[in-house]
């Protein structure tokens, strides 16, 4: 089991078609298959154990991860936006390396013996290999991806998926050539991120075209979307939430005929936005995605039909639903309370995670599941009784009070019910008497105002006393990584 | 026919048409695994034969086959002609779980 069989079932069913779009280049299925074989043969020919990627989206992505399974080497793709010490001890980790590099990051790099460095026009320009194509190991326990987790403390972590694991997540949520000719998928996530992977994975197996944006610009998205005609694409919730503003402020519709699916996954997503999103695409079936990197992409899927269902009801079991990340896609989920008893409908505890394509797997931390193979995926969730999973935030996060676990995101779901509330995000801040106490960070909407105590108000009335903010600040704006999860560690730090 | 063990991951090639497939799961032991009336070939070995004329049967690149238990599932990575035999019983096209394209 190898995932270089994705492309070679793409190249021999639709060779013709067209695969990736990316500014001027437009590669078809044989190329790209043409390509990431001579990128074998390259990489073999290195010696490398170790094929890195250190570049925006381009066509030289897709090549990378096909080339480097048809060579049987893992596929690294590292993050540009780190800093060069960052990115030079990333690197020292994946040697005998061959790094791709951008022009624009070639600076970054600090030369070493052991690493072959080649630029994406040179990579994308090598030879064609012999007539006797790479036949890759049979074996489905080759790493196929290692990913560097953001490293919030310590040292990155660095994840493994094996070929079986992918393998297991395409075969068990993706219909071989599912897509029509016409389709395709505005890609904006970076080549790094699990979903930047999936992506190509997934629509190289769908037989559906990848239109890929270097970075995220609403407008530059809705231009390519229309050149594109583009018929599905996938947001972070910041990357719709940013579509939305634009809308709204230019007054403007979408325009967007050809577009059917809009998924989106990586983070909470506000039920204003998605409520607001789904008023200005009403013909789109909208797909909230939940996946880490620990399980190969998309473990949970809420569908088009669920979003539908619950925007239209006004039973609030039913309504609350647009707040759920959905049913288990292709593996088993339970929730486990810190005792590692299983719960019951409605309790919440901690999201495991079961099943083929589930790795977690470390490099040299080895493998995180426990004896009955379920991953703790350090989520905090519950499940309703109809099977819905609900998310509450990371483990870590959780604010502990006396004893008492709160967490954040029930405070932040009534702080944002506050009309003149843009965006807020709760942590814990230390405190004699408790232990930790509440503070929120709270951005306000523009021309609006809210006094502290009226929202500690809110709070006390709508859950406990103790869940009200003991401290708020307000801000013009709250920290987001690029992928757009808030940074609670840097908002902590103004509470210490 | 003869028996040959099937590794997930495994690759074998129709004696008699171009259809190919990987093993995705199998059952321990050996076993006979046919395309078109004549056993499969593994990896790179070479062999012959021709289609029955009463095989009207073809593997289609991307569906899934399985046996009555799904203890065997294999996928097609290039279509032909033949039908799909494991230890003398044909296998049937696997129902694939349609989910909403999320990535």
């Amino acid at each position: 089991m190898n995932i270089s069989t994705i492309l070679d079932m793409a190249a021999e069913a639709f060779g013709e078609r067209t695969g990736v779009v990316h500014a001027g280049t437009r590669m078809d299925y044989a190329s790209l298959r043409v390509r990431a074989h001579a990128a074998a043969a390259a990489i073999k020919a290195s010696g490398a154990r170790y094929v890195v990627m250190l570049d925006v989206s381009s066509p030289a992505a897709p090549v990378a991860i096909f080339g480097a399974a048809y060579a049987g080497v893992p596929y690294v793709p590292l993050n540009y936006r780190l800093t060069k010490p960052e990115i030079n001890e990333l690197l020292a980790r994946v040697t005998p390396g061959y790094v791709i590099v951008g022009d624009a990051y070639r600076a970054l790099v600090e030369p070493r013996d052991d690493l072959q460095l080649v630029s994406r026009a040179d990579f994308l320009a090598l030879p064609p290999a012999g007539d006797e194509p790479p036949q890759p190991e049979e074996d489905p326990r080759a790493v196929a991806v290692q990913l560097f987790t953001s490293g919030t403390t310590g040292k990155p972590k660095a994840a493994i998926l094996r070929h079986e694991n992918l393998m297991s997540y395409i075969m068990g949520t993706v219909e071989f050539a599912s897509a029509d000719e016409a389709d395709a998928i505005v890609v904006t996530v970076p080549p790094y991120h699990i979903a930047g992977i999936s992506a190509v994975l997934s629509s190289t197996y769908a037989c559906r075209r990848i239109v890929q944006l270097e970075n995220f610009e609403p407008r530059a998205w809705l231009d390519a979307m229309r050149r594109e005609s583009v018929s599905n694409a996938f947001l972070v919730p910041t990357m719709l939430q940013r579509i939305v503003e634009h809308l709204d402020a230019a007054g403007a519709q979408p325009d967007l005929p050809a577009l059917r699916a809009l998924a989106y996954g990586g983070g909470k997503m506000p039920l204003s936005t998605i409520t607001r999103a789904m008023a200005l695409f009403p013909g789109v079936d909208f797909t909230n995605a939940y996946g880490l990197t620990e399980t190969s992409s998309t473990v949970a899927v809420l569908g088009p039909e669920d979003h539908r269902l619950a925007a239209a009801s006004d039973d609030p079991m039913i309504r609350r639903r647009l707040g759920s990340v959905g049913k288990p896609a292709a593996v088993e989920i339970e929730i486990r309370d810190e005792d590692g008893r299983v719960l019951g409908a409605e309790e919440a505890g901690l999201v495991f995670v079961r099943g083929p394509q589930v790795s977690g797997e470390y490099e040299s931390l080895g493998s995180q599941l426990d004896a009955d193979g379920w991953f703790p995926t350090k989520d905090r969730g519950y499940l309703d009784a109809d099977g819905y999973l609900y998310l509450d935030g990371r483990a870590d996060d959780v604010i502990v009070r006396g004893g008492e676990n709160i967490s954040p995101g029930e405070i932040e779901d009534v702080l944002l019910s506050h009309p003149a509330v843009a965006d807020c995000a709760c942590v814990a801040m230390p405190d004699e008497q408790w232990g930790e106490a509440v503070a929120a960070a709270i951005v306000l909407k523009p021309g609006t105002q809210a006094g502290v105590s009226e929202l500690q108000d809110m709070v006390k009335g709508a859950l406990r006393s103790s869940r009200v903010p003991q401290k708020i600040v307000f801000k013009d704006a709250l920290p987001y990584n690029e992928t757009g999860k808030v940074l609670r560690r840097v908002i902590r730090q103004e509470f210490a | 026919m003869a028996k040959t063990a099937l590794k997930p991951g495994g690759r074998f090639k129709s004696a008699v048409s171009d259809a190919q497939v990987m093993v995705v799961k199998a059952p321990a032991g050996e076993h006979e695994l046919g395309c078109g009336g004549t056993d499969m070939l593994a990896g790179n070995a070479e062999g012959s034969g021709s289609l029955p004329a009463d095989d009207t049967g073809e593997v289609l690149i991307g569906k899934r086959y399985v046996n009555a238990d799904e203890s065997l599932e294999l996928l097609c990575t290039k279509g032909g002609k033949g039908t799909l035999v494991f230890n003398g019983t044909p296998l049937e096209i696997k129902q694939a779980k349609q989910l909403p394209s999320s990535d």
